[in-house]
């Protein structure tokens, strides 16, 4: 094995590019514009291909940190600590292959000061393959508040009409979650003398600091996750977003909020975890029926997708914390495949929104007339959204209800309605463009897919398909690593309860 | 000889001599040769506040004590007798422009901003009571006059003689409470205050608060800012940057050094009073900044806020909190003196413009100076990662491990509220439509401007010198 430090290239290489795209891609003019979209278009590519060689290189049987690399940086105890082990790994994967088709999808659609565009996209890359990779928590806590800069610019620079409202409400929704986090950041600073993720991870915190701690740490990633009640930045966010904006803040950012479940929540805080996990269920339930209901009413097409990322957010939830394998082997498959799914729902409407300039479900109908490819596309993902066997959107929603089912069956229950529920509201938004008379006259003339479209939906067909018959890519990447997750997280449970009979 | 032996040597205020006499020199080339050589004074001023610098680092290592204890030189006075005179120079290096027009051509400028910075040299390494109000009054004389400085201009003039006014109350207080102190301990020297008070009585507490109060003038926490944003409004834009930035690390310095080595047997007694006047400048900081319209009245309730988060770490009152406050007033010094720099560039056909809304399209008409301005608010909101973010981990770290859990609650939250005041002039720059072109900025203006912007920007990737000389910094009060 080489010794060349794999995985912070993979990080840092967009914000090389980032650089390459100041420099190069100055003046604003349509060639400099050219430049800019193509230096990106390269540097996204090259990093996915770098971050395959992870793949290549990862060895699934291993349940601890891989690639790992280590420098000393701001004190002792607190480090450049890098690693990827089976639960960040396959979302370092899903952001370094999202990310070149958010360039394609801006490739047309963004004609105002795309160098900065670019660079901006570029950055958030680096800032979320690192929020992903870092061993460290104030590391990680740098990638993943840094990442609001970017976005909250592509949200008010290049957004809709309500742009300043909805990035003003983005970034200081996730700015007040994650100030709480940082106060419990340094508590267990104190508790442990580092903030070494893998140390915590073994270091025993008390249950007070654990119930507090815990709740500054759901405090951040619940409004990144989102989960009701916090999710109401989420709706206005992607309905002001640029489309390829809208994408990754579904595939990607709210994946933050999962993973940190993941890796702080479930690991550190065990006990805590077990004592908050029927406050998750019920918030995710809650989450899965109501913002279901709530996408029913929705009128506007990019409205519909996040309330419904909102319910799916809420069966990722509810997997992670019945701590089951199939439940945490669910929750991150549906991270996955949500990514995948709603990323391209995301896209399917910008396709649309970039010819007829609204996302109004009433300005359409009929579409299956003129642009039968795109009828066909849509129908996939919608399917996949409803979670139909055969799609990837199933597996994981039926692994979390499995996992469920065996600690709390009323959860599972009311969860299951859910899947109903979720094939109610994404039909109709299906019948309501795509089928029926073609009688708008502004409809006439819609084009079908472009090439250029076609280049981005194709792959994530093809992975929503792919994975919905055989998951067991992802699944076999992180199974040793959610093993070892669980496999600790029963054993100081159960060492309370042990302890605690002994008392009785 | 029996001079130096009976602890007066005169080594250790070398530095000060050298300043003192510099700037009377300087004086007499003014007032000799006239206002014509307010270029060639102001030049020689930086050149002498940088031989100042050096031979404060030329100094032996090791703690210096002399005057019988009342001047002290640790690494605690030498890691902030550089930084305010950083934040001098480089207030003098971003008048230029302002004192090359003819009509407000004064070479005084630059000697007031000398003695006043002698006063602050003085006033960071006071170790008793009189020394620290000789260096107080020498720094805060010389501000009314500078504040003032604008003489046909009737704001600059108010903001002299409010400033003055309110000044003059406090430095009462002040003496007020050193001679309660004094009175109660029958000592005025930092130690042996700290011999004397080693459990709280009446008369000392009383003492203390009144002393706090004049510190917190200096500092302008809440309750004593009152001055501020009039002052900051009032005074010409190159002052309110001297404002800003070197005498609040010396205010600061010299309200680590009186708490932490007089008082530290009644902690408990001033603690309370430093997280009241801490949550108390913070919320105000960030609620009152965010009706502002005029971005020198924003700056100052900025920096009413910031001082308030560089007192949570002086709250803690440990070694953790000392470091804190050191890290958070030099990266607060270097957001300061970039975000004035952008300040003074603000001019539009000559007319120097302060409307906020003046910023509008700025990432238009100059992208480079919208990014680097953008970092500077995002970084002074304290988001990473930015240099702003560690002034409030270390500021906040030491809160947490001194338990003072609400205390560090409460900043946080209001620090959410602050960013809400800063997006909004990143929400001018970037997304609003641009006006006419701003004037290119000059060359002086656009150095202070790099190195304070590249400061920001990229001390993340290599934070550990300046943690590790605040480090030892701190480690010298205790």
């Amino acid at each position: 094995m080489t010794t060349w430090p794999i995985l912070s290239v993979t990080t840092f290489l967009p914000a090389v590019g980032a650089i390459l795209v100041y420099l190069l891609a100055r003046g604003g003019d349509e060639s400099a514009n050219r430049t800019a979209r193509w230096i990106s278009l390269w540097t996204t590519l090259i990093t996915f291909v770098v971050s395959l060689i992870l793949v290549a290189r990862f060895d699934p049987a291993q349940p601890d940190f891989q690639f790992v690399e280590k420098a000393s940086w701001l004190a002792t105890g607190i480090t450049y600590h890098m690693g990827v082990d089976g639960i960040s790994l396959p979302l370092v994967i899903l952001t370094t292959a999202i990310m070149p088709l958010c360039i394609i999808a801006s490739w047309k659609a963004i004609t105002n000061r795309v160098g900065e565009y670019m660079m901006a996209f570029l950055i958030l890359e680096t800032l979320m393959v690192g929020t992903f990779s870092a061993l460290d928590l104030v590391l990680f806590y740098l990638f993943f508040e840094g990442g609001l800069i970017p976005m909250f610019l592509i949200i008010g620079v290049w957004g809709g009409p309500r742009r300043v409202y909805a990035s003003f409400k983005f970034f200081l929704y996730t700015f007040l979650g994650s100030v709480l986090m940082l106060l419990a950041i340094m508590a267990l600073y104190w508790n442990a003398g580092t903030t070494d993720i893998p140390t915590l991870m073994h270091t025993a915190v008390p249950r007070s600091l654990q119930t507090w701690a815990w709740l500054a740490f759901f405090a951040s990633f619940a409004v990144k996750m989102p989960m009701w009640p916090v999710h109401t930045w989420l709706p206005d966010a992607h309905v002001e977003a640029p489309t390829a904006g809208s994408v990754i803040l579904a595939a990607i950012l709210l994946k933050m909020g999962g993973y940190g479940f993941l890796r702080f929540s479930l690991p550190m805080f065990p006990l805590a975890s077990h004592d908050f996990a029927p406050f998750v269920f019920t918030l995710s339930v809650i989450a899965i029926i109501y913002t279901s209901l709530v996408a029913m009413m929705q009128d506007d097409m990019k409205k519909l997708i996040a309330y419904s990322s909102v319910a799916h957010m809420g069966f990722v939830t509810m997997g992670i914390f019945a701590v089951t394998t199939q439940g945490v082997a669910g929750g991150m498959f549906q991270m996955i495949s949500h990514g995948i799914v709603s990323g391209a729902l995301f896209l399917c409407v910008g396709i649309v929104y970039d010819r007829m300039h609204t996302r109004e479900i009433a300005a359409y109908g009929g579409l299956v007339n003129r642009m039968p490819l795109y009828a066909l596309t849509f129908m996939v993902f919608t399917m996949a959204n409803v979670g139909l066997p055969g799609t990837s959107g199933f597996v994981g929603e039926f692994m979390t209800l499995l996992g469920t089912f065996k600690i709390s069956l009323p959860t599972a229950f009311l969860a299951t309605t859910g899947v109903i529920l979720s094939a109610c509201y994404a039909l109709w938004l299906y019948r309501k463009v795509v089928f029926g008379a073609l009688v708008k006259p502004s409809l006439m003339s819609i084009k079908d897919l472009t090439l250029r479209e076609c280049v981005t939906l194709v792959p994530l067909i093809v992975l929503t398909i792919l994975f919905g018959v055989y998951p067991k890519p992802v699944l076999d990447m992180s199974a040793a690593s959610v093993q070892q997750l669980v496999n600790n997280y029963n054993t100081a449970v159960t060492a309370v309860k042990a302890a605690s009979l002994v008392v009785q | 000889m029996s001079f130096s032996s009976a602890g007066y040597q005169l080594q250790p205020v070398l530095p000060e001599l050298v300043l003192a006499v510099g700037a009377m020199v300087l004086l007499m080339i003014g007032a000799y040769r006239g206002q014509g050589t307010t270029r060639l004074v102001t030049a020689l001023s930086v050149c002498l506040l940088l031989l100042t610098g050096v031979l404060e680092l030329w100094l032996p290592a090791g703690k210096l004590v002399t005057f019988g204890g009342s001047f002290i030189v640790d690494d605690f006075a030498r890691f902030l007798k550089v930084l305010a005179l950083i934040g001098s120079g480089a207030t003098l290096i971003l008048a230029t422009e302002f004192l090359s027009v003819p009509s407000q051509r004064n070479f005084e400028f630059a000697i007031l901003v000398l003695l006043s910075t002698l006063g602050m040299l003085v006033l960071i390494s006071a170790g008793d009571l009189i020394s620290l109000y000789l260096g107080l009054e020498l720094m805060s004389l010389a501000l009314y006059v500078v504040a003032a400085s604008q003489r046909d201009n009737a704001k600059s003039s108010e903001a002299g003689l409010k400033y003055f006014v309110l000044g003059a109350l406090s430095s009462g207080m002040l003496l007020y409470g050193s001679s309660l102190i004094y009175g109660f301990t029958g000592t005025v020297s930092f130690a042996g205050i700290a011999a004397a008070a080693t459990k709280s009585n009446v008369g000392l507490v009383f003492g203390l608060v009144f002393l706090l109060a004049g510190l917190c003038f200096k500092v302008s926490a809440v309750p004593f800012h009152m001055w501020t944003p009039d002052v900051y409004e009032g005074a010409p834009t190159p002052v309110t940057a001297f404002f800003a930035s070197a005498p609040k690390v010396a205010a600061l310095a010299v309200f680590t050094r009186a708490t932490l080595t007089a008082f530290p047997g009644i902690v408990t007694e001033w603690q309370q009073i430093l997280v009241f006047v801490a949550i108390a400048s913070m919320a105000l900081g960030s609620f009152a900044a965010i009706g502002q319209t005029n971005i020198k009245r924003l700056m100052a309730y900025s920096s009413i806020g910031h001082m308030g988060f560089a007192l949570v770490g002086l709250a803690a009152g440990t070694v953790e909190g000392a470091q804190g406050v050191l890290v958070y007033i030099a990266i607060y010094v270097a957001m300061t003196l970039g975000t004035f720099s952008i300040i003074l560039a603000m001019k539009r056909n000559g007319q120097a413009v302060e409307q906020i809304s003046d910023f509008a399209g700025l990432s238009r008409t100059n992208p480079l100076l919208a990014f680097v301005f953008a970092m500077l608010l995002f970084s002074l909101a304290g988001v990473p990662p930015l240099a702003g973010f560690f002034g409030k981990w270390y500021v906040f770290v030491a809160a947490i491990k001194a338990n003072l859990f609400t205390l560090a609650v409460i900043g946080v939250l209001t620090s959410v509220v602050g960013a809400f005041y800063y997006l909004s002039i990143v929400k001018v720059m970037y997304f609003d439509q641009p006006l006419t072109k701003l004037d290119p900025m000059r060359i002086e203006l656009r150095t202070v401007l790099a190195v304070a912007g590249v400061f920001n920007i990229f001390f993340f990737a290599y934070p550990g010198p300046l943690v590790s000389m605040a480090t030892a910094a701190a480690k010298s009060l205790f």
